[in-house]
């Protein structure tokens, strides 16, 4: 692919570090990176942890040190799920990859090119078990002549035979101060104000994650112009204003379930996501001190339950509804059991 | 043509209920660096209206010049080969498909043609942008795989193509995706939004419209502005010249539900419940979801019921919806909600009056 004008791309590409030094907040796989820079020693990679934390960025930025533009192709595979990674690919491809051997450990162009090539598997939580089985006997047989960086959210998804052949550097969702330090460079280079309250809700929107807070700021930007304020960032981030939880909670603690299924009815109209609606609804519960500790309880149980429906699939409206009349009869001291269920 | 094609705003400026979105989407694309885009609203409420407007705004009126392509694709998977049967809508700018009607394989539609269309560079050099769209359809119903498998894509091919996504639930829609697109929520008109929009229909058509009738159209219309210009539609077929109360006919499969619901109310038996069995059969047949019928039935039920049967009631249809999304036969579960419904209403019956 021909190198496009970087102004085309989205912020989040745009400002994603090139270079290992550069990744924030992610100090010891940093450290032990430059060393690989310096040494071109370097074991199998295991990274994990939360989304928009720099797995990605970080094993892409050292890759590329590693081997310049040059080289990239041929010393590179990265494989993510937009790949087929079905046991058949994974004994194919990546073998064939593998066995390829690689020329002498010359330094080419002022990068250190190692005599080896790597192997990403991003996203690598997503194949199935037998696939990562396959890969055991691969791994084993072109240890000397490839490195895998494997890259996943939840290291429990990776099996152990693979785990325990790798170093692990757990990813840390950012930290409020790092994220603003990033966001604040990038108001910097594309010429936007934010006053330090949108600053600070940008960071606690976005959780930790990055990505998150780099897309809701362009969002932002693009929709309401240079100057960004705090409202803003909540309406392109999908969080659900407050008034219409608290008309729904209202209506819930009023007891009458035709006014409940109103606002539900509202909810959906609006476009509003559940799963947004569930979370938000947990915390006014949570929060508030007028209900006891057993009724938080039975609300919070049937909010679980119903995440899980929607995992699952199961109709927003419907799931919704159905925690709005758990909710009413717990506020409400309603049984808790059904009359005329036989 | 149908109304609801004939009236369809074309352009950004031109669109009536979401005009807010609609110039503030003008701006996102004023730039080069547009980010991807998710609109999610209910279904009616103008998504697909907008969608095609702001093709329109970043490519001009080429994006209009659309042609169908049925079109099987040879996946290789492993160790066998698959046809994947996918039709796609498709201008010199852009593509549109529903990468979820390929069912279980929607993963092959994302691995492999999906992911082909967005590497390749728009071949077009004179167009404005260098960058092609394109336009994925109904995503919330992607399986988590297919979604796990656009992650990577859309920050990869970035540079070449941006992605459109559309839905009705983003709740179905994995953090991950929803965290990659500016994320556009498009909620359902307000009645008197669809009222003006009604109105304005009226005009370009030249009938005179009452405004009671036009109220009344607007009110049965569930939010939905597409059901609310079919309506008035009808309405003009059945009596012209209008007047502010004359009937605005239901659907007829809405109908059918209010009898079913009838129906179960009057009697609680395995004979009527075998009854009812064949007139859910024939609303399958007749293509409408399970899940509009179930929620129907509970609407017109919830309509007659008393106060502390209302939460039991919503509860099993809850509860039978969630199954019927696990199993695979719909009419089971549908039926079974019958059943319980059945059994909970005589224990009332029973209770109440003895
Ligand atoms: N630790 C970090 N330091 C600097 N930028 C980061 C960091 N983490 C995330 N980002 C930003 O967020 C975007 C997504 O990061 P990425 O590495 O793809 O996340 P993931 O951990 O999900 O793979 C990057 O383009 C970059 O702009
Ligand atoms: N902003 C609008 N102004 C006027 N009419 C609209 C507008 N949006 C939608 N419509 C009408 O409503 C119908 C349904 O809208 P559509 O965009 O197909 O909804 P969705 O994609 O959300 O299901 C369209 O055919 C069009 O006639
Ligand atoms: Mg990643
Ligand atoms: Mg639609």
């Amino acid at each position: 692919m021909a190198p496009m004008l970087q102004s085309s791309q989205p912020w989040v590409e745009k400002y994603r570090p090139k270079q290992v030094k550069d990744v924030a907040h992610q100090d010891e796989v940093v450290k032990v990176l430059s060393n690989t820079l310096e040494t071109t020693n370097c074991p199998h990679m295991l990274f994990y942890g939360p989304p928009g934390t720099g797995k990605t960025t970080t094993a892409l930025a050292i890759a590329h040190q590693l081997y310049g533009p040059e080289l990239y192709k041929s010393r590179v595979l990265e494989l993510n799920a937009s790949d087929d990674r079905g046991i058949n690919v994974v004994r194919t491809k990546i073998k064939d990859f593998a066995a390829v051997a690689v020329g002498s450990g010359h330094r080419q162009g002022g990068y250190p090119c190692p005599p080896y090539k790597i192997i990403i598997l991003d996203e690598a939580d997503s194949m199935t078990e037998d696939a990562q089985n396959a890969l055991r006997r691969t791994m084993e047989t072109y240890s000397k002549v490839t490195r895998f960086f494997f890259i996943c959210n939840y290291i429990s998804r990776i099996i152990e035979p693979l785990a325990s052949r790798c170093a692990k550097f757990r990813f840390k969702p950012l930290s409020e101060e790092i994220m603003s330090s990033r966001i604040l460079h990038i108001c910097n280079e594309e010429g936007l104000n934010l006053d330090s309250e949108a600053l600070s809700t940008l960071s606690s929107i976005s959780q930790g994650d990055l990505r998150r807070a780099i897309t809701y700021l362009q969002g932002a930007a693009r929709l309401f112009g240079s100057n960004i304020s705090s409202k803003d960032l909540i309406s392109v981030s999908g969080v659900i204003p407050q008034e219409v939880v608290q008309a729904l909670f209202a209506a819930c603690k009023s007891g009458d379930f035709d006014l409940a299924n109103k606002e539900v009815n509202n909810v959906i109209a609006e476009g509003y996501p559940v799963s947004q609606m569930l979370s938000q609804l947990f915390d006014v519960v949570v929060e508030a001190d007028d209900i006891s500790d057993e009724q938080k309880a039975r609300i919070c149980k049937r909010l679980g339950e119903t995440d899980k429906c929607l995992v699952d699939g199961a109709d927003e409206y419907l799931q919704l509804l159905e925690v709005a009349s758990n909710t009413m009869r717990a506020l409400c001291n309603m049984p808790q059991e059904f009359s005329f269920e036989s | 043509m149908l109304w609801v094609d004939k009236h369809r705003p074309k352009t950004l400026d031109q669109i009536i209920v979401h005009e807010e979105v609609a110039q503030n989407l003008k701006k996102l694309v004023t730039e080069q660096d547009c980010p991807h885009l998710l609109f999610y609203g209910p279904t009616g409420s103008g998504k697909k209206t907008l969608i095609m407007a702001l093709l329109r705004q970043m490519f001009g009126p080429g994006a209009e010049k659309v042609k169908v392509e049925n079109k099987t694709w040879k996946v290789d998977a492993g160790s066998r080969t698959i046809d994947l049967d996918l039709t796609t809508l498709s201008s010199t700018h852009h593509v549109e498909l529903n990468p979820s009607d390929a069912g279980f394989q929607d993963r092959y539609i994302v691995q492999e043609i999906i992911k082909e269309m967005a590497k390749n560079r728009p071949i077009d050099t004179k167009g404005k942008k260098g960058y092609k769209v394109l336009v994925l359809n109904e995503v919330d119903k992607l399986s988590r795989e297919a979604q796990h498998s656009l992650r990577r894509t859309m920050e990869k091919y970035s540079a070449s193509c941006r992605l459109i996504l559309c839905c009705n639930s983003s709740s179905k829609v994995t953090e991950a995706i929803r965290s990659r697109c500016l994320n556009v929520r498009i909620h359902a008109p307000t009645e008197e939004q669809i009222v003006k929009v009604l109105e304005f229909i009226g005009n370009k058509e030249g009938v005179q419209l009452p405004s009671g009738l036009a109220a009344r159209i607007a009110e049965k219309s569930n939010r939905s502005l597409r059901r609310a210009i079919l309506s008035f539609e009808t309405c003009r077929v059945q009596q012209y010249p209008f007047t502010s109360n004359q009937a605005i006919p239901p659907m007829d499969w809405e109908e059918y539900v209010s009898e079913i619901a009838s129906d179960i109310m009057k009697e609680q038996s395995p004979k009527r419940l075998f009854q009812v069995r064949g007139k859910l059969y024939e609303l399958l047949i007749n293509c409408i979801p399970p899940e509009i019928i179930l929620k129907r039935l509970l609407f017109e039920l919830l309509k007659k019921l008393d106060a502390e049967l209302k939460h039991e009631v919503c509860h099993w249809a809850a509860y039978y919806e969630h199954r019927m999304r696990l199993g695979q036969k719909s009419i089971f579960h549908m039926e079974a909600f019958v059943a319980k419904f059945m059994s909970i209403y005589k224990a009332f019956l029973i209770a109440t009056f003895g």
